[in-house]
């Protein structure tokens, strides 16, 4: 997902400031990726294990749009509609034959589309990894304080993603069609009982959620490696955010985005070096790892063991 | 007399293999109140289902306004001109009180005075109040008047209510009651599900009694009130 920089032999502030913003930037990509998940899950009962394909294809057509006009700009632009164009067409195609079939199917079919798909990007691109450049505005760093200094592009995925999360906010929150979003995820049947067509609702969530999750992929692909098989990882982690937030809830797929992308990170850090104030050096070198990859599972856990619908339930009534 | 606004015929349903009902007829004309009555389980609910297009028919013929509905979306049924007003009342608990009302506004059949915000919280003044409150925050009655309330937002012709004065206290339900008898008189054709016999057979111009899945008798107030057999035998617990 995202590199890391050297965890150091000691817990300095610096560090920890550093291996904080990685974590939000890992935070706000998660949420990217989540928000449609989560909105898909909600609104149509649909788990949609090729929602990662959508988040590895923006950064092939960001990197196709790159070599195409030679401008960042353009490429990220580009890829927004392109993603929407194909997560729309994969809807229409196969997705939405998927509805009424129960989870098991859908878990087994779109995992097909998984592989598929990475298949096809290795014959379309190549098995090779490619990449495109950061764009010269935004590289290099800025000192955040004494002796510490963080890449600017960083601060813009962070920056972009906050404001995506605002957007987001606001239409569903503020409009009309996103009432209907929130009303759906919490009962489908009665927003058509009273004159929706919820399929026509359902499209458009799912078009911006691959739309969206294009978009996290295309804000890495300068930073990442960008090959097959990319979404899956990531994937993993947003099933684990939307859990946490709580099925359906946009607010709680943000909060729980962040919440995973900071411990993840945070615990990659220094896990092995927290270890070692209780343990001896040579046990927690080795328990270390282990757990720092455990950490977001734990949380997992704990969240689900004191709200088992997650932070921000929006499914059921009360 | 004009063809009925709703009109269904040899309605056949059920859930899964089991079949609910058996072959249900029911009319309802332009400006008529029709009560459907029946003790638990008698497929009530079913028949909303069905009509609504919630649940597949097995068989039958449904009409609104002479157009066939049968087995249609139910976006397409509730666009026809049917405002439901759901058992349990299915308030959606994460918009609040004023959302519930705009979210699935419409104003399709142009009528003539249509129902517009102002108009719900003068007609029902709780809602008013509660306009910023979440779906899920208010009273099983202020639920209530809002289900009511989102259902003629949608400026239908036929206002279908299923249970809406279950569990609710008895002022309230004399609310209920009275915001009905004024549709009424405004001219709204209601169907409308409830255990209440005294208050149907003020309401109604029509009683429909289900039992097992069929119309097993059906009758003017007069004709209900003056056959204690038929209440006896279908209605009481
Ligand atoms: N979702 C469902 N799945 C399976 N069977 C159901 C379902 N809902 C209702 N039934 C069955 O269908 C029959 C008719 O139920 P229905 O809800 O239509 O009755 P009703 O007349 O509305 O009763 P009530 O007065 O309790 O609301 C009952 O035997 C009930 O058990
Ligand atoms: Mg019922």
């Amino acid at each position: 997902m995202c590199e890391r920089a050297d965890p150091g032999d000691t817990m300095s502030t610096p560090l920890f400031v550093v291996q904080l913003f990685n974590g939000l930037q890992l935070g706000v990509l998660l949420f990217l990726v989540a928000a449609g998940l989560t909105l898909v899950f909600g609104v149509m009962d649909f788990i949609n294990l090729a929602h990662g394909v959508q988040y590895m294809l923006g950064a092939y057509l960001a990197v196709t749009f790159y070599r195409l006009t030679g401008s960042f700009f353009a490429s990220v632009l580009l890829a927004l509609p392109a993603s929407m164009v194909f997560g729309l067409a994969l809807e229409v195609a196969i997705f939405r034959h998927l509805y009424e079939r129960d989870h098991l199917e859908q878990v087994l079919a779109t995992f097909g589309v998984i592989l598929f798909l990475n298949q096809g990007v290795k014959i379309v691109w190549g098995a090779a990894p490619l990449n495109m450049p950061i764009p010269d505005i935004l590289s290099g760093s800025i000192p955040l304080m004494e002796g510490l200094r963080y890449p600017v592009y960083r601060f813009a995925i962070i920056a972009a993603g906050l404001a995506v999360a605002v957007a987001l906010y606001v239409f569903v929150t503020a409009t009309r069609v996103g009432m209907l979003v929130r009303a759906g995820a919490t009962n489908a049947p009665m927003v058509s009982a009273l004159g929706v067509d919820i399929k026509r609702l359902f499209m458009i969530v799912f078009g911006f959620g691959a739309m969206l999750a294009g978009f996290a992929g295309a804000m890495v692909a300068p930073i990442l490696s960008v090959e097959p098989g990319m979404g899956d990882q990531i994937l993993i982690l947003a099933f684990v955010v939307i859990v946490i937030g709580g099925i359906g809830s946009i607010r709680g797929a943000f909060i729980a985005a962040l919440l995973v992308g900071v411990i993840d990170t945070l615990g990659r850090s220094f896990m092995t070096d927290m270890l070692r104030l209780v343990l001896a050096p040579s046990t927690a070198r080795v328990i270390g790892p282990a757990l720092a990859s455990m950490t977001i599972y734990l949380l997992m856990a704990i969240v689900l063991a004191v709200r088992p619908a997650g932070l921000f339930p929006a499914k059921g009534r009360a | 007399m004009s063809a009925p606004l709703l009109a269904i015929s040899g309605l056949a349903a059920g859930y899964g293999g089991s079949q609910v009902l058996f072959g249900v007829d029911l009319d309802v004309s332009a400006g008529e109140v029709v009560s459907l009555m029946g003790r638990n389980g008698m497929g009530k609910t079913t028949t909303v289902r069905a009509l609504m297009g919630l649940i597949p028919l097995q068989a039958g013929q449904i009409r609104f306004e002479g157009r066939p509905i049968a087995s249609a979306p139910p976006f397409r049924i509730a666009r026809s001109g049917i405002g439901l007003v759901p058992e349990g009342r299915q308030i959606f608990p994460t918009l609040t009180v004023e959302e519930n009302l705009i979210a699935t506004a419409a104003h399709r059949n142009g009528g003539a005075q249509a129902w517009t915000l102002a108009r719900i919280y003068a007609f029902l003044p709780r809602l008013a109040e509660r306009r910023r409150h979440m779906g899920n925050q208010i009273s099983g009655g202020e639920q209530q008047m809002l289900a009511i309330g989102r259902a003629l937002m949608t400026n239908p012709k036929l206002l279908i209510l299923d249970e809406a004065t279950e569990g609710l206290a008895p002022l309230i339900r004399q609310e209920i009651w009275d915001r009905l008898a004024t549709l009424k008189r405004e001219g709204l054709a209601i169907l409308v599900i409830d255990r209440t016999v005294d208050a149907l057979l003020r309401l109604s111009d029509r009683h429909l009694i289900l039992e097992k899945g069929r119309i097993v008798w059906q009758g003017s107030s007069q004709a209900l009130a003056s056959d204690p057999v038929a209440r006896d035998r279908y209605l009481s617990v």
